[in-house]
């Protein structure tokens, strides 16, 4: 709980680089991708660490979205399919990485002014035995212009 | 000596067992290459559409004629393999040399023709590569257009009506200068590995 506090504390100082602990539980390299057209759906990733008994991620939570799921990706031959999990297992002592095109937090029908280049998008995981970790997801930048309308003159 | 045969030989297999688990695990692939050597003396591949572009203007394959199309489906709402793929085609295409580049028109169609309107596909297209055409028709034109390319998608529902998904194929097909199918390409993850697959299969 010390460590909670003092993660948040480093939070909003705007320590970003610091990774957000709760209890046993380490969040690092988290970032969004964003939706590419405005009101459309994103997905953060990161990398969970465990420094105690197993654990089980169960939910995320952003005022900035209409909705928020755990997601994993299937391949089905040349398909892929996007499914809500109910939990992403952490193991005891153990890592895992939310990747590109593996599990992620999908955030639908995000706010467009929320995932502006270079914003931190806070998000709220619930671990079954952490409880809650508070985090800001840095918005990654999409490759190419960025186009939004009225931002150039375009065509 | 021995050892660099027997080494040899084991790549080979690998490559083909690799060869044969891309064929596997591309339904109708290993018939759409079947029907294009038999198409040569035959019927034109049935890859045709007629539908709206970014811009609004009415566009069908035949307006691509004498340049390669390069397909791809997807919805602008897809958080995550689209925009991959669509990242690693721009690459791809930023790493062509020019005169390669202009013999391709990068396609993408999308699945989800009730939330994409051609303003829509013109912010989405725009964020990867100024070179990429959006698609977009009626639910009866891109239900064609699925027949046509043998795409499979299919809607799933979310926690709200307006907040489904679509679960689609996810690879590149290349249409010849020809109107005709000339081969899929899975866009995988590097672009140099893909920029190195469009250039062979262009020449
Ligand atoms: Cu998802």
């Amino acid at each position: 709980m010390k460590r909670f506090a003092v993660a948040v504390g480093a939070l909003a100082l705007g320590l970003a680089a610091l990774p957000a602990l709760a209890a046993d539980i380490e969040i690092s390299g988290s970032f969004l991708r964003p939706p590419v057209v405005d009101g459309g759906n994103g997905a953060a990733f990161f990398t969970i660490t465990n420094h105690g008994p197993a654990d089980r991620l169960i939910a995320a939570a952003a005022p900035a979205a209409r909705a928020v799921e755990l997601h994993t990706h299937l391949r089905d031959g040349d398909v892929m399919r996007m499914r809500k999990v109910d939990s992403i297992a952490v193991p005891e002592q153990g890592r895992v990485e939310l990747k590109p095109g593996g599990d992620h937090v999908m955030l639908f029908g995000l706010d467009p002014a929320a995932v502006v280049p270079g914003a931190r998008l806070p998000l709220t995981l619930t671990f079954e035995q952490a409880g809650a970790i508070q985090i800001e997801v840095p918005v990654a930048t999409l490759p190419g212009p960025i186009s939004k309308p009225g931002a150039h003159g375009d065509q | 000596m021995i050892n660099n045969t027997v080494k040899a030989a084991g790549l080979v297999a690998a490559l083909a067992i690799a060869l044969i688990l891309v064929v596997a695990l591309s339904p109708g692939l290993s018939e759409r290459i079947g029907q294009g050597v038999a198409l040569v003396a035959s019927s034109p591949f049935e890859g045709g559409f007629a539908l709206t572009d970014q811009t609004g203007k009415p566009v069908n394959d035949r307006d691509y004629r004498g340049r390669f199309m390069l397909v791809f489906f997807g919805y602008t709402f897809c958080p995550d393999v689209c925009p991959t793929t669509l990242t690693v085609l721009a690459g791809a295409l930023d790493r062509l040399d020019p005169a390669t580049a202009a013999k391709i028109v990068p396609i993408f169609v999308t699945l989800d023709p009730e939330r994409d309107t051609p303003a829509v596909m013109r912010q989405y297209v725009s964020a990867f590569s100024p070179a990429i055409v959006g698609l977009t028709g009626s639910s009866d034109d891109i239900a064609k257009v699925k027949k046509n390319y043998r795409v499979y998608s299919v809607k799933v529902e979310g926690s709200a009506p307006d907040l489904y998904t679509i679960d689609h194929s996810a690879l590149l097909y290349l249409i010849g200068p020809d109107g005709r199918f000339r081969a899929t390409l899975d866009p995988g993850h590097s672009a140099e590995g893909l920029a190195l697959a469009l250039t062979r299969s262009v020449q």
